[in-house]
Order: C-alpha cells, then structure tokens, then sequence
C-alpha cells in the first residue's frame, strides 16, 4: 500500500516538476522583460518584439496540440489566428466608447476572438477529421486559404444605427456599400484590411495568454482527455477498439488548438494599427509549424523556446542586409539536420546520463 | 463560345499544373516526402533557360537541355545533402527542411538574378485558330498537353516495364522490404529526385512561357497549387495528378468566368475539399485500408 | 535538441539585450540620419530596392555638395507590416532621425502611427493611402494617393474618351489596387462614363488572365483601365497580344517600369497610356543626371519609386535648411521644426515642379498623363 503511494506522488511530482519549472521560466522571463522595459534598458528593437512572442509562443503551443499531441498535420493555423485577429478588432472598435477601459475591451476582444476561432474550428473541423494524413493536411491547407479569401471580402462598420457588414464576394461592391451614416467608422475595409485600429494589446496581457495556454495544454495533457487524444495519435484502431470515441476526442484537441490560436491571433491584431488579411496566408502557417517542428513535437517547452527564438532570429540577422532571409534558410536546415542526426542525438544522450549519474552517485 | 474559350484556358492552365504535379506525385509515391521545394527548382529551371536564351543566345531546345541538366544536378544535390541524413527521420523534419530549401533557393535566385521580373519569351508563339480565328488555342498549351501526356505515358512505362522502375515502385510499396530484397534503396530514391527535378525543369520552361513572366518567386504558388492538384488525383498516382491538374485548371478558369475572380481560388479549395469528403484517398487514389 | 534550442534561445537573447539604450541618440558625427524601410526580399523587392537606390543616388549628391551631410540606412520589411516595425525600431536603435520610408501603403500605415507616438518626421515616397497620413502631422507623401489617381483617371476619360466602352481590371486583394478602382469607380459613375466590364484577380492568380479579357472582349470593352503595377501589367499585355484583343490600355503609375522590363517587347505596349509623375526618358537635365548616375549604380533604368525617393531626400534636405536644423537635435526636435516647414516648402523635384503640402500630409501634384509610342512616353493634353 505504501510502496503504490510512493509511486503514485513521485510521478506526480516529476510531472508538476516539467511543468512547474515551465511555468517558472515564463514567469521569470515576463518579470525580467518587464523590469527591463520600465527602466528603459530595453532596446526599442527587443521591447517592440515582446507582445508578437508571446503571440507565437501560445501560436506554437496551440498548434503543438494538433500536430504533436493529437498527431495530425494542420497547415490552416494561420486561418484561425485571422479569425480571431480580425474578431477582435471589431469588437474593440465596436465598444470603444462603451468599454473605455483598454484591460477589459482587449480582454473582451480576445475571448471573442478565442470563441469565433472555436466556432470556426468546430465548422473545419468536422470534414476534416474525417480524413487522414496528408489529404487532412491539404484539407486544412484549403480551409486556411478560404478564411483568408473570405476575411479579405469583409467590409465592417459601425455607427450610430449599430454594426454593419457586406461581404464582397463577386468584387463589385466598395466602401459605400456599407451606408455608413455621418460620423460612423469604418472598421475593415475589404483587403485594405483593418486599418486605425487602437493598439491596445499589452505585454502583460501577453504573459496572461502565454500562461493561460500553458494551463490549458499541459493540464490537457496530463488529465483522462489529453491520454485519450494521445492514444489517437499513436493508434488509432487500438484506441478505437478500446471504445474512444475519435470523433469526439479529435474534434476537441482542434477545437481548443483553435481557439486558443484565435486568443493568440486576437492579441496580435490588437498589437498592430494595420492588418490585412493577406498576412494570414500558407507561408504564416508553415513558419509556426517549424516553430512546433523545430521545439520538438509533443514538447511543450521546446515550442516557446523555439518560437521566441525564432522570432528574435531575423531580427538579429539584419546584420546581413539582403543576405538575411539566406543565411535564415541556412540556420533552418542546420538545426533541422543537427537535431535529427544520430551523432548529435548519442553525444547529448551520452550527456545526459552522465549528468544524471553523477547526481544519483551525489 | 466564350464557354469554350474559358475552357480550353482552364486547360491550358491545369496542364501547366499537371506537369508540376507529375513531379510531385513521383516524388511522394516513392520518397515518401512532400518536396516542398519543388516550386523553386522549377523556377531555377526557368532561369537557367532564360540566361541561356537571352544571354548565351541558344535556341528553345538546347536551353531547356540545359535547365534540365543543371535542375538535375541540383536535385541530387539538395537530396543528398538535406534530405538523406533525415531517411530515418519522422516525416515533418523532412518536410521543415524541404521548406528551409524553398527559401534557400528563392533567396539564393534573388541574389543572384535580382527582383527584378523578365519577360519569358515563350518557346514557341503563336496560336491555332479555330472556327475562323473566333478561338484561339496558343501553341504553347498544346504543346504543355502533349509534353503532359508524353510525360506521363513514358513515366508509366519506366515504372512498369523496366527492372530500375519496379525498384522505384518495390521502395514505394515496402522499402525495408525492397532493401531486403538487394534493391539499393538510396541509389533509388536518389534516381528519383533526379528525375523528378529533370521533370521540373521542363514544367519551369512550360510554366514560363505560359504566363510570360519570371521572377524568384514564381514557383511558389503553382508549387502550392500542384501540390493540391496531386493530392486531388490520389497523391502517389500519376494519372491522378494529370487528372487533378486539369480539373484544378478548368475549376479555376470556369470559377473565374462565372461565379467570381476574388473568390475564384476558394471555390477551387471548396471543390477539393468536397471532392476529398466523397473519395477520402483523391480521385484516382487507392483507400489502404490500415491493418491492424 | 532541447539543450541546443535553449542554448541558441540564451544566446539570441544574449546579443539582443547587449548594448542596450533607448535609443534616443542625436547624430553625433555631424550627419542627420536618414532611414528607409522597404521591400529588398520578397515579391516586392523590386520596389523596395527602387526606394533605397533612388534615396542612395541623393544622398551621394547632396554630400558631394557640401552644407547639409547625410547618413542613409536601409531596412529591409519583405512588405510585412509587423516586419516593417522591426525595422523601424532598429533603425531609431541605430540612431535615425528622419524616416523617409516605408515604401509599402499597409507597413506605411503601421509604421505611421508609432512614427506619430514617437514623433519622428516621416516622409513617404511611395505609399499613397489616403490612411498613411489620416490623422497624423507629422506625415507627409512625395507620391500622389490613390484616390487622387482614381479620380484623375476618370475624369481625364471624361474629357478625353466619354464613349468610351470602359472594362475594368484590377488586384483585389492589394489596398493600392483597390483603393484606385474604388474611386475610379465612384467618379466614373459621377461622370455617367460606361463601364461595361469589372474583373479582378488575386495573387495566387496574377499569371493568367485570359478568363478576364474573353470576358471584357465578349462585353464589348475597347478601354481597359488597369490600376496593377508593372509586372503582371506585362502579362495581360502579352496575353491580349496573342488573343488578338487590342483594347487601349490606360493605367496608373504603378505601370511605369513596364518599358524597362528585360526582354519586354516594347511594340505590344504601343498606345498604352498612364498617368504617372515620372518619365526617364524625359528630356530635362535634371532627370538625365540621375537617370545616368542610376544606371552606373545600379545598372538598370530608375522607375517612378526610385524618382520618389530621389525628391524625398532632397525635400528633406531643403526642409532641413529652411528650418535650420542641425545634426546634434534629437528627433523630436527635428520633427517639431519639420513639420512646421512643410506646408511652407516649395520643391521642384523629379516627379513634379512646385511640389507643395497641404497640413494633412498630402502632396499636390498633378498626375502627368502620357501615352507609350515606340517605347518612349509621350505627353498627352
């Protein structure tokens, strides 16, 4: 009896160790960052980075849910980053006169852009997880590329009568489309894309999201739900036959992938006064897919430390003027095939199990 | 009339595509990854053949020799230098990489031709009328049709009828098998990308003189559309991605002309999407059932 | 591997936090430092190259001349409004005082509204919504916006062709596109000119247009207006060509650039007309001069983002000169003393005689309309 406790809080304790030593990290990244800034220590180049990585480290997170965890390849995630940016911006400029407060509108803009993005998610994901493989990873390609295409068409806006929207399908319509009446505002402007907007986002909010997906995605992971999806990924006629039921399962890991991207998308429509749809296009959803690719598949942890690194490379590599985006594509291959390299892979083993000796002998 | 003329455009399109998806398809179908840098090496193909028209004055013919040599050799290259040491790795690092050499090879391209976009003469001109000059059918996608079906045919019989092509088709199927069986797995799959990049320079002078533009960037979307185009037909068959190619085209064209050109792509998207829900392994695609 | 991505993660941070500073840094060596963001990678790399040569070639000139010295960065922003703010705080890290940038409309609008927070001169030399200097003072555009060329466009076709059977083709999908045919539109119907036809395209399908021209051919359309830019102008031009359909083709100034594309045959372009600020083949001194030094640079014909580059910097140095400005002044200083002298400026640049700005930022210039005969642009009414 006692042996079976013992066992029981140790792996417990290793668990909330990964996790608590994650959680730490963030919290003690957001406390230095934020400190820096206050006093003017920060460079502009670095302080105006830090709301988009916390943007892509929930991005890589959300997207490490449907990839890593539940095993299939989406290459739409951009799609529902677009939703939710785009949601957000016109719930924040709808209430800006009702909501003054900026903490409370962003933070109502981004529980309507999580929702919109579930809503979508729910509406992709029931075709798409009926397939397998590559023709669900084309599927979800084509998914991304209709949302990007129908957001581009929207023209929204409001004014005294209240919010009006027109969907540009055919291309005839414009702006005047909207019948705006005197003193109303224009929030999305067709493939103008959304333009004024309040930048309302803040780096706090940023670590409130960071941590929130955190919460979502590891305790997911590790309760009775997260083990059924990772019976999925593995396999999935064994999990069948053990009486989960795919559908259900699979439809919430990218439902919840989803709407967290959306949250995410949410906080960085509201981090920039421009935002055009086109943005969110395949080329957006290939780079968060090396950031889950690159951290590790299934590694939480590694898909934070991938995406801040990733976002704070280019910026480095300016250095290089036009040669940039090369050397970029260079560092890109060499970790690829540095990490996947049987040399590489036994000399970090080989270290860690000395390292790991070492402290049992201790 | 116009039904026609939108058509045959939708035709001309899709084999442009279809070519692309040839490449595609032969690549998976025995690689077992998705090139995603196979957009680029076509561009490179198309390059290679402008410098050597514009510059060295060759005619259409021994520039596309040329592309082709220079694709292939580059193909080998990329494949032995990126994607070899990754054969044993999980399917995405192949992936990611591949994309690492799209952008390599875009960028690499903008350096060394520059931003700027030329004007590909086609390798042919000119056009056939029919129906007294009301219609007109440019020679270039006749000639696109029929490199597409050449292709085709000639991929289908290397793959069925010679001992190298069974290999191909033997590491397809079961590559620890084909291995044990003494077939040179990586010899294979390196004769492969080779072709699949010769393949590639040939779309790249083709693509070219279709739409008469050149630029680092133009193998990005029709890479990403060939790509659907192969899924369409049943990714790993050949007469698929012929077939994907077309329809892809004509969707597109017809979508275009009818229903709306902002929205065209999407409502090529939604086709595929509805298409895969009724045949989930693409048109021509075998469903393998997973064995347990 | 996880090992390695955190080491390179401390190492990136490492290097980013080195040398920090607010970067408020006055141009200590006796030059104001100037800086342009722009597409160098990426589809639009072409433009964005433009802008930073033509501003290059300026500020080679103007510090050969003595008096007012310049420093010139250039950024790279791949078009991306969240790269082009990267940009722009690395460029104030590094000490820029004024911006004369970015060249794209949706990264200008971006830019704009912290360059209004920040209270950094901005000069835009290409980016011409009417959005990039809605509500800021210390904005201002070398080009003309594109409502101004919507408007032109239809009512030099009033004037000149009001029988005009008037087809459309424009990018969806591009605010700059949009934004031209949105006002063109709207004045064409003012005008009551006839618009039989509308079609549009996209970026993923800019190679073909054939659908489009069948259609405005079976419409009946002899006028194309054309508000793209240069390159995929070359492809509709071609493809008409071999369909047989020769329509007049009118466009805006994103067309210039067409005559100087490698291997373009200029004989399908014969009677396209434009209106554009620009002409490199214009024959006053001023234009041979930086035609021919672009040449020897650069090794290509200048097209009209590289003239607008060319007169920003130059605005900027007669403002700079008007206002007394010096070197050691922080931004904030420049912007102030700037921003007052602009509405005053009188500049004859590249791309217009007697440039002046009104408060809100915008240039008045007159679009120029020409018509392309034998390759050259020739003026019309």
């Amino acid at each position: 009896m006692e042996q079976k406790k013992k066992s029981t809080s140790g792996r417990m304790k290793k668990l909330l160790r990964g996790d608590g030593l994650t959680y730490f990290a963030v919290t003690a990244a957001f406390l230095v960052m934020t400190l820096l800034n206050q006093n003017g220590m920060l460079k502009r180049s670095v302080a105006g980075l830090l709301v988009p990585i916390c943007c892509y480290m929930s991005l890589a997170v959300s997207l490490n849910l449907t990839v890593g965890i539940l095993g299939e390849l989406s290459l739409g995630h951009a799609g529902f980053m677009c939703v939710g940016a785009f949601s957000a911006v016109v719930v924040s400029g709808y209430f800006s006169e009702l909501v003054p407060n900026p903490a409370f509108r962003l933070a109502a803009a981004m529980i309507a852009g999580a929702v919109c993005a579930a809503v979508i998610g729910v509406l992709v994901g029931m075709p798409v997880l009926k397939l397998h493989g590559d023709y669900l990873a084309i599927v979800t390609l084509a998914f991304g590329q209709i949302i990007k295409e129908v957001v581009g068409c929207l023209f929204v806006g409001y004014d005294s009568k209240g919010m009006h929207m027109v969907l540009n399908l055919r291309g005839g319509k414009t702006l005047e489309d909207l019948h705006l009446q005197e003193g109303g505002t224009a929030i999305i402007k067709g493939a103008q894309g959304a333009v004024g907007t309040e930048t309302i986002a803040t780096f706090t909010a940023g670590f409130v999201l960071v941590i929130l997906t955190l919460v979502v995605v590891l305790n997911l992971m590790h309760s009775r739900h997260g083990r059924a999806i990772m019976a999925l990924r593995d396999n999935l006629v064994a999990a069948e036959s053990v009486g989960i039921n795919t559908t259900r399962y699979k439809l919430k890991a990218f439902v919840l992938s989803a709407a967290l991207a959306g949250a995410a998308g949410a906080l960085y429509g509201l981090n920039y006064s421009s935002l055009q749809s086109a943005k969110f296009d395949f080329n957006t959803s290939i780079l968060i897919l090396v950031f889950v690719v690159l951290g590790g598949l299934g590694n939480i942890r590694g898909s934070l430390i991938s995406a801040a690194a990733l976002t704070v490379l280019p910026e480095l590599l300016r250095e290089f003027d036009q040669y940039w985006k090369l050397v970029y594509a260079l560092v890109l291959i060499a970790v690829m095939l540095a990490s996947n390299n049987q040399h590489v892979k036994s000399t970090v083993d080989r270290l860690r199990s000395r390292f790991r000796l070492k402290k049992e002998a201790a | 009339m116009e039904f026609l003329a939108y058509l045959i455009s939708g035709i001309s399109l899709g084999s442009v595509y279809a070519i692309i998806a040839l490449g595609y398809t032969m690549v998976y179908g025995i690689a077992k990854m998705l090139n995603f840098a196979h957009g680029d090496v076509i561009m490179v193909g198309g390059y290679i053949s402008f410098c050597a028209m514009q510059s060295l004055g060759f005619s259409a013919f021994p520039s596309v020799l040329l592309a082709m040599l220079v694709c292939t050799m580059l193909g080998v290259v990329i494949e032995a230098l990126a994607y070899k040491p990754l054969r044993s790795a999980a399917p995405l690092a192949v992936l990611i990489t591949a994309i690492g050499v799209s952008n390599l090879l875009q960028n690499a391209a903008m350096l060394i031709w520059k931003a700027a976009p030329r004007v590909y003469t086609p390798v042919v001109s000119g056009s056939m009328q029919l129906f007294d000059g009301k219609l007109k059918v440019s020679y270039i996608s006749l000639l696109t049709i029929a490199a597409c079906l050449v292709i085709m045919a000639a991929l289908m019989l290397f793959t069925g009828k010679t001992r190298i092509g069974k290999a191909m088709r033997a590491c397809a199927e079961d590559r620890g098998a084909a291995e044990l069986m003494g077939i040179n797995v990586n010899a294979t799959v390196s004769l492969t990308f080779a072709i699949g990049s010769g393949l590639a320079a040939i779309a790249g002078v083709l693509l070219c003189s279709f739409s008469g533009t050149l630029m680092p960037t133009t193998g990005s979307m029709p890479g990403i559309k060939a790509f659907t185009a192969a899924v369409f037909g049943g990714i790993g068959s050949i007469p698929g991605a012929f077939l994907g190619g077309l329809l892809l085209g004509v969707i597109e064209s017809l979508a275009q002309a009818y229903i709306t050109s902002t929205m065209a792509n999407s409502i090529v998207f939604c086709v595929l999407i509805a298409v895969l829900l009724v045949r989930p392994a693409g048109l021509l695609g075998k469903y393998v059932p997973e064995k347990v | 591997m996880k090992k390695f991505a955190a080491m390179l993660t401390a190492f990136t941070m490492a290097l980013g936090l080195t040398a920090c500073g607010s970067g408020n840094a006055a141009g200590a060596d006796n030059a104001f430092h100037l800086g342009t963001i722009g597409p160098l990678t990426g589809q639009n790399a072409i433009y964005g190259e433009a802008v930073a040569n033509g501003a290059k070639v300026a500020v080679e000139e103007i510090n050969a001349m003595g008096g007012v010295q310049f420093v010139l960065e250039s950024k790279d922003d791949a078009a991306d409004p969240e790269t082009s703010v990267n940009a722009y705080h690395n460029l104030l890290d590094n000490g820029m005082q004024v911006l004369v940038s970015p060249t794209t409309t949706a990264c200008a609008i971006e830019v704009s509204t912290h360059v209004y927070e920040d209270r950094v001169f901005m000069l835009t030399p290409s980016a011409s919504a009417p959005d990039v200097t809605a509500g800021k003072d210390n904005v201002f555009q070398v080009c003309f916006t594109d409502p101004n060329l919507g408007l032109g466009a239809a009512d030099y076709m009033a004037e000149h062709m009001p029988e005009a059977k008037i087809g459309v083709l424009y990018r969806s999908d591009d605010a700059y596109s949009q934004g031209v045919r949105d006002t063109f539109m709207t004045q064409a119907k003012k005008n009551n000119l006839n618009v039989l036809y509308e079609g549009s395209f996209t970026e993923d399908t800019s190679t073909n247009f054939e659908v489009q021209l069948t259609s405005a051919r079976a419409a009946g359309v002899d006028l194309m207006f054309i508000p793209i830019y240069f390159q995929p102008a070359s492809v509709v031009l071609n493809q008409a060509k071999a369909m047989g359909y020769a329509p007049t083709f009118f466009g805006v100034d994103g067309l210039d650039g067409l005559l100087t594309m490698e291997n373009f045959d200029v004989s399908v372009a014969e009677g396209v007309m434009l209106m554009t600020p620009f002409a490199a083949n214009a024959g006053d001194e001023r234009t041979e001069n930086f035609v021919k030094k672009y040449k020897e640079e650069f090794g290509s014909v200048p097209n009209q983002f590289a003239a607008d580059a060319y007169d920003a910097v130059y605005i900027v140095k007669e403002a700079l000169e008007k206002a007394g400005c010096t070197p050691d002044q922080t931004h904030q200083e420049l912007c102030e003393a700037l921003l007052k002298t602009m509405p005053e400026l009188k500049v004859d640049g590249l791309t217009g005689k007697g440039l002046t700005w009104k408060a809100n930022g915008e240039v008045s210039k007159d679009p120029l309309a020409v018509e392309i005969r034998s390759g050259e642009y020739v003026p019309v009414a």
